[in-house]
């Protein structure tokens, strides 16, 4: 009973914050992209910038309206289902969290009445700064929860009193050794999700006869952004693993599906990992690879998932299939992000063809891309998420001492009707967006009016 | 840390003040956008459009304001929240969803192709709702000490009821204040048609709450203390029958007092929840634990201070700005 509620729970909050960081993975780098064409519009005065902007904030309004409520469920969550994470580190998580609420959350939602309705009625430079903040507010979210994450990963600053944890150094628990690797790694592979999904959804309108400026501005943009970043984010990706080598050793044998401990370790390109023979089946790798890429030497050596069994039999290292797989996931969705965004910036480069260089099948195939940032980045958190199990924060608590002790029927209940909801909403999140698309490809203005002008009345504003 | 004395005695204490004040403040602002979701099915379609277009640029920020009460008692007093939220699972998990369904459908009504827009508005007004139910449903058994008997089944089924319709005349007053014409004179009838919601689920709480323990029914009714607490009843008297004769003559000529029914709602809104506060206090779990026992240690309620106190008077001078920038009637909400 006490096992299912376990289960169940993680299930829980696996669907809830996986649903949840789809969104946020849209808005941290959408909020730049929207300054990023505001400020080239301020500065050319060319209307195409504009039209780019305003398609753009209205997929940042959705997509911001998805995160906030989602990540209201996420606080509520701490509570109806995980009471024992807050009681032993809440002294630390705390403030963390406070911080994430107070400047960001808060700085994002004022000043996005501003940014999405404010244009007409404040001065130009006032909605500018708007687009900033908003941006900014943002990415400063991302960070305060990627400082609390990254905690639970690689803990330090505190001291345990009576069993519950009591910080004492604020900068090493905010600059805990893996927090500036998994920060960067997010917000590249935010910038890139939103490459992505800006190339598919003008190479969706392209195709469809929607051939403005706006279009080409901002396919192009997107194209070579992804084109500069992905080899940037391939790197950082490595120096990730590495901390995490350093700090999760465990983790990283899961990853490569390493059960012993040895050296000149092979690097597992496919293999079907079975928990009970604690051994790799139909194991395909080529040899010393994996000691190269951890040690950088053809025979380091390289610890294994054995090293992580205690002598009671109490397994401390995580299942190991789903990371071993969401593992691959991530890394092969990466290596085709490389593959097509360098392709399409050739060709849009050769002979300086622009966007009428891409042949029909790119622009198909940059359609089929358009949410392969999601998948990379929900694979790379699964990969990051269930390879810190069985713990909870490293080291300090497991997930199993956090649980609330509700009944297994109620949290199964609940699992349902949220699974239920979003897959609706995210059926038509994505149908709205190629919903737009094509209202724009057809030349008509979309969503601009969500209520019509109202008779005059005497208290009417003045402007406009 | 030591500035007031004994840190573990004022810092509780000051973050009990700024949970309750988000709460209150959470409750008045999306307490009123809520209310214009539940009056939607009274509303035609043009109607239900500027409806949307008068709470547009706020809801957004609103909705925070619970996201930052719930953060206060999870960040402050994370036992209380372990214990309030494992007993509440349920209505938790239904207002979560209707808040998800309200927020979305939101955004989804104005972008998605026209013949679906009337299953977002169903959305909007479920989702609204949902969770202006369940609220009210929590208050009551919040207030009967978190224990699932049907007694207290029964009392949250009816606070229930009380909170969604208060909530609904709060929205209706809203609609007054931002709108004209017919939809301000059927809004003026919509309030006359919710104060009652408002009226009964003060006083049926006003009611319970000194039963329930004897601690409270002591704090109001013995003297002097029940004097403390006296001004309360008599100005929310005073308050309500000012409002209803209001409503009876409004819409004034040239949209005078148009904001006063609005305002006059938050007062008694804030009485009805100062109140509540005076009454529970010191405890945050009633009658189980205090927010002295439940508070994380002063260290880090320090650090979470020192953040507040400049994020705060930011936060309330934008929301300020913002609630100015919007001011006046609902006009077409543009995105430029």
């Amino acid at each position: 009973m006490e096992l299912e509620t376990l289960l169940l729970s993680r299930i829980q909050f696996a669907a809830n914050i996986s649903f949840h960081i789809l969104f946020p993975t849209i808005t941290i780098a959408l909020g730049w992209v929207l300054l990023f064409f505001k400020l080239r519009y301020n500065r050319t005065g060319e209307e195409r910038w504009m039209e780019a902007y305003r398609f753009w904030v209205k997929i940042f309004a959705l997509s911001f309206a998805m995160g906030v409520v989602s990540g209201i469920t996420m606080s509520f969550q701490f509570g109806t289902n995980w009471p024992g994470f807050m009681e032993k580190v809440g002294n630390i998580a705390g403030p963390l969290l406070a911080y994430e609420i107070m400047t960001a959350f808060f700085l994002e939602a004022v000043f996005l009445g501003i940014m999405l309705f404010g244009f007409s009625r404040v001065p130009n430079w006032v909605h500018t700064l708007a687009t900033f903040l908003v941006a900014f507010g943002t990415m400063m979210s991302a960070f305060w929860i990627i400082v609390l994450n990254s905690w639970m990963h690689t803990p330090q600053g505190f001291e345990m009193i009576d069993g519950v944890a009591h910080a004492t150094d604020w900068s090493a628990i905010i600059f805990n050794p893996s927090m500036p690797y998994r920060f960067t790694h997010m917000v590249l592979a935010s910038f890139l999700t939103v490459s992505f999904l800006i190339a598919g959804v003008s190479a969706f309108r392209w195709l469809i006869g929607g051939r403005t400026e706006g279009v080409r501005v901002a396919m192009k943009s997107a194209i070579i952004a992804a084109a500069l970043l992905i080899p940037v984010q391939i790197l950082v990706g490595d120096f990730h693993g590495l901390n995490t080598k350093e700090y999760q050793p465990a983790k990283v044998a899961a990853m490569e599906g390493n059960w012993e401990t040895g050296t000149g370790v092979p690097l597992i390109l496919f293999a079907i990992p079975d928990e009970e023979a604690r051994e790799n089946k139909f194991e395909i790798g080529i040899p010393k690879l994996a000691s190269f890429i951890l040690t950088h030497d053809w025979n380091g050596e390289v610890q294994g998932l054995n090293d992580f069994v205690t002598e009671d039999g109490d397994v401390l290292h995580p299942r190991v299939s789903p990371v071993f797989w969401s593992f691959r996931v991530m890394v092969g969705s990466g290596l085709l992000m490389l593959l097509v965004s360098w392709t399409a910036t050739y060709m849009i480069l050769r002979r300086k063809r622009g966007i009428e260089g891409l042949p029909k099948p790119m622009l198909y195939g940059l359609v089929g891309m358009s949410f392969s940032g999601w998948l990379a980045t929900l694979a790379g958190w699964y990969t990051t998420e269930i390879g810190r199990q069985p713990w909870l924060v490293q080291g300090v608590m497991t997930t199993k001492e956090a649980v609330a002790d509700v009944p297994a029927p109620l949290v199964l209940g609940t699992l349902i009707a949220y699974l239920a909801v979003y897959a609706a909403l995210l059926a038509a999140y994505i149908f709205v967006i190629f919903y737009l698309a094509r209202k724009t490809a057809r030349g008509e203005e979309i969503g601009t009016r969500i209520a019509p002008t109202p008779a005059p009345s005497p208290n009417a504003m003045p402007a406009e | 840390m030591y500035y007031f004395g004994d840190p573990t005695i004022w810092l509780p204490f000051v973050f009990a003040g700024l949970m309750g004040v988000s709460i209150l403040i959470y409750v008045v602002l999306d307490g009123f956008d809520l209310g214009v979701g539940v009056l939607f099915p009274f509303a035609n379609d043009d109607e239900k459009d500027r409806m949307i277009a008068s709470i547009g640029p706020f809801w957004d920020a609103n909705e925070t304001w619970l996201v930052l009460a719930v953060g206060l008692l999870l960040v402050a007093f994370p036992s209380a929240h372990g214990a309030i939220l494992t007993a509440l699972y349920l209505p938790v998990a239904i207002m979560l969803i209707g808040l998800i369904l309200r927020g979305v459908a939101f955004e989804f009504r104005a972008k998605a192709p026209a013949p679906h827009k009337h299953l977002w508005n169903n959305a909007f007004f479920i989702g609204s709702l949902m969770t202006s139910l369940s609220q009210g449903f929590m208050l009551g058994m919040y207030v009967m000490g978190l224990e699932w008997t049907w007694i207290n089944f029964g009392f949250a089924l009816l606070t229930a009821v009380f909170l969604t319709v208060g909530y609904s005349f709060i929205g209706a007053t809203w609609v007054i204040h931002k709108t004209s014409d017919a939809l301000q004179i059927k809004a003026v009838d919509w309030a006359k048609g919710g104060i009652w919601g408002l009226i009964l689920g003060i006083g049926a709480i006003s009611l319970a709450t000194p039963f329930v323990s004897t601690r409270i029914f002591d704090k109001w009714f013995s003297f002097p203390e029940a004097l403390y607490l006296s001004p309360l009843p008599i100005l929310s008297g005073l308050l309500v029958y000012w409002l209803w004769s209001m409503l009876q003559k409004m819409p004034f000529a040239g949209d005078r007092r148009s904001w006063q029914p609005f305002a006059a709602a938050t007062a008694l809104w804030v009485m009805a929840f100062g109140g509540m506060a005076y009454s529970f206090y010191p405890y945050v779990v009633p009658e189980q634990i205090t927010i002295y026992e439940a508070a994380s240690a002063p260290e880090s309620l320090f650090i979470i201070l020192i953040g507040t106190c400049v994020v705060l008077p930011t936060i309330m001078g934008y929301t300020v700005l913002s609630y100015f920038i919007f001011r006046g009637k609902a006009t077409e909400l543009r995105y430029d």
